[in-house]
């Protein structure tokens, strides 16, 4: 009969609301207890070094283009050896989304995801972080990565001494 | 001190002591329902405030009250001030005709613990409980916005209806007892308790009840999902909190209405009476709050044919088949 398994489900359902009420809660205190994030979680920004201690950036703007909600900006400049770098360097936290696209589309593994979640302030204007505020003096992921021992023909080393190059040919040498 | 005297201060305590107890229940009720519901979520619920959260109730009380009382523009003011008051009153009113514990003798005086001993009791909390479906509806009415006319147009037409299968639910206890005292009802359920004979009366009171205080799965007036917050939309601050608490006020009386009628009121081994009265009223409570969390809200015409197709008619057989059986005996 219709009317017997009705009921039968409503007492059902009382079933396993009982069930759930002696449980134990799922919940994680969160001030006291702080779940503890996996390494690739993504949460405040980093800019991060070479392993000789320069900067990584070279304010190539992939990070800022590549931002869904535009808030990285930056104004790039160039040393006198003709190394490029970012003059200022400003991300709007209050803005970002932590989609990571920056730090996927950075060709220097400059910009890099921490899993450091506990930036909110009270005031918004704190969340506009600087470039003395994003750069750490570590390397972050990839800690041997160096890109100028990939790159920067010309720049940082004379030609032909990158890591996968081989010595310049004089072209003069080259005789049928 | 005179006799007279003593009787006024007695009766005086009586009152203060009921009035603050079901208040502070009423608060607590808030807080209970928070955890129980938490608990069903696999959640923890309110923790924060004082040593298991147990100052929540206060809190919420100092945030309603220094809240903002806005007035919605075109509203009739008078009777949006009224209206919250004319949900809680006679939900507190109808607890005085209910005894919560055994006569006690104090000073050499018999004090009854009933606030009033009335002997048309029950047609007293049927009187009061229609009453009580003014403040739905003229909350409704003047607060000025749609959805708050609709909750009261709901509220008005639900009330209505299952006020009729609840008087119906209690003909056959009155039979029973032949009396409508609710002092002689509890008085008749010394032995057992009318669950016994009248599970289905039972039943239907407590469907009833539900959709009375207006609960989930009969929830239709407040209905978030489709009308903001129904009847009470447009309140704010403490204006809400008098509806909000008159509605937990109702499922304390409401629950200790069904235990006096149909679970034997104070009566009970082993336990002072007033112990077993406030067990057996917090049991239907907590049945109450269970609900809520397992239960789905009913469609419009679901309630409708629930309450006029379904309860009424197996009341009135209900009534019929007691009738019959009382004439056998
Ligand atoms: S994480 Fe996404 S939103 Fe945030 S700065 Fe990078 S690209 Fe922009
Ligand atoms: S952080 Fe990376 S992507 Fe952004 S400007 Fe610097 S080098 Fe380019």
């Amino acid at each position: 009969m219709q009317i017997v398994s009705d009921i039968q489900a409503i007492l059902g359902g009382f079933r396993v609301t009982l069930a759930h009420m002696l449980r134990r809660p799922v919940t994680i205190q969160y001030p006291e207890q702080k779940r503890i994030p996996y390494p690739r979680f993504r949460a405040r920004i980093v800019l991060t070094r070479d392993p000789d201690g320069g900067e990584r950036c070279v304010a190539c703007y992939l990070c800022s283009a590549a931002c869904p909600v535009d808030c990285i900006s930056m104004q790039a400049d160039e040393r006198e050896d003709g190394r490029r770098y970012a003059a200022w360097f400003r991300i709007n936290f209050s803005r970002c989304i932590f989609c990571g696209l920056c730090a996927e589309a950075c060709p220097t593994m400059a910009i890099q995801m921490t899993p450091d979640y506990e930036i909110c302030t009270r005031d918004i204007m704190d969340l506009v972080y600087e470039k003395e505020d994003l750069l750490i003096d570590g390397c972050g992921k990839d800690a041997s990565y160096n890109f100028y021992s990939h790159a920067g023909i010309g720049v940082t080393q004379p030609r032909g001494a990158g890591l996968e190059e081989s010595k310049p040919v004089d072209v003069r040498s080259l005789m049928p | 001190m005179t006799a007279f005297s003593l009787d006024i201060t007695l009766f005086a305590v009586k009152l203060g002591l009921v009035f603050f107890v079901i208040l502070t229940l009423a608060a607590y009720l808030v807080f209970a329902e928070r955890k129980v519901l938490a608990w069903v979520q696999d959640r923890k619920g309110p923790n924060r405030v004082g040593p298991f959260g147990l100052l929540q109730p206060l809190a919420d009380l100092i945030k309603l009250l220094t809240k903002e009382d806005v007035v919605p523009g075109g509203a009739d003011r008078w009777l949006f001030y009224l209206a919250p008051a004319m949900a809680a009153i006679p939900a507190i009113l109808i607890f005085s005709v209910i005894p919560f514990g055994a006569p006690v003798n104090i000073f050499g005086r018999d004090l009854p613990l009933v606030v009033s001993d009335l002997n048309v009791g029950l047609l007293f909390f049927l009187a009061l409980s229609s009453i009580a479906v003014y403040g739905v509806a003229i909350g409704g009415w003047a607060s000025n916005s749609k959805y708050a006319l609709l909750g009261g147009i709901r509220g008005l037409a639900q009330l209505i209806s299952y006020e009729l299968s609840m008087g119906l639910s209690l003909v056959p206890i009155v039979m029973l007892s032949h009396s409508f005292n609710l002092a002689d009802i509890v008085a008749a359920q010394k032995t057992v308790p009318f669950i016994v004979y009248q599970p289905l009366a039972f039943i239907i009171f407590l469907l009833s009840i539900t959709a009375e205080c207006k609960r989930i799965p009969f929830d239709l007036p407040e209905a978030e999902g489709e009308l903001v917050a129904g009847f009470h939309t447009e309140y704010s601050g403490m204006r809400f909190g008098l509806f909000f608490v008159g509605e937990y006020i109702n499922i304390i009386v409401l629950g200790g209405l069904a235990a006096t009628f149909f679970l034997g009121g104070w009566h009970g081994p082993l336990l002072p009476p007033t112990v077993w009265f406030s067990l057996k009223t917090l049991a239907v409570a907590f049945f109450f709050i269970w609900m809520r969390g397992t239960l789905p809200r009913l469609r419009y015409d679901q309630l409708m044919h629930l309450g006029w197709k379904v309860l009424t008619p197996l009341a009135l057989v209900n009534i019929l088949i007691t009738g019959w059986w009382l004439a056998l005996k």
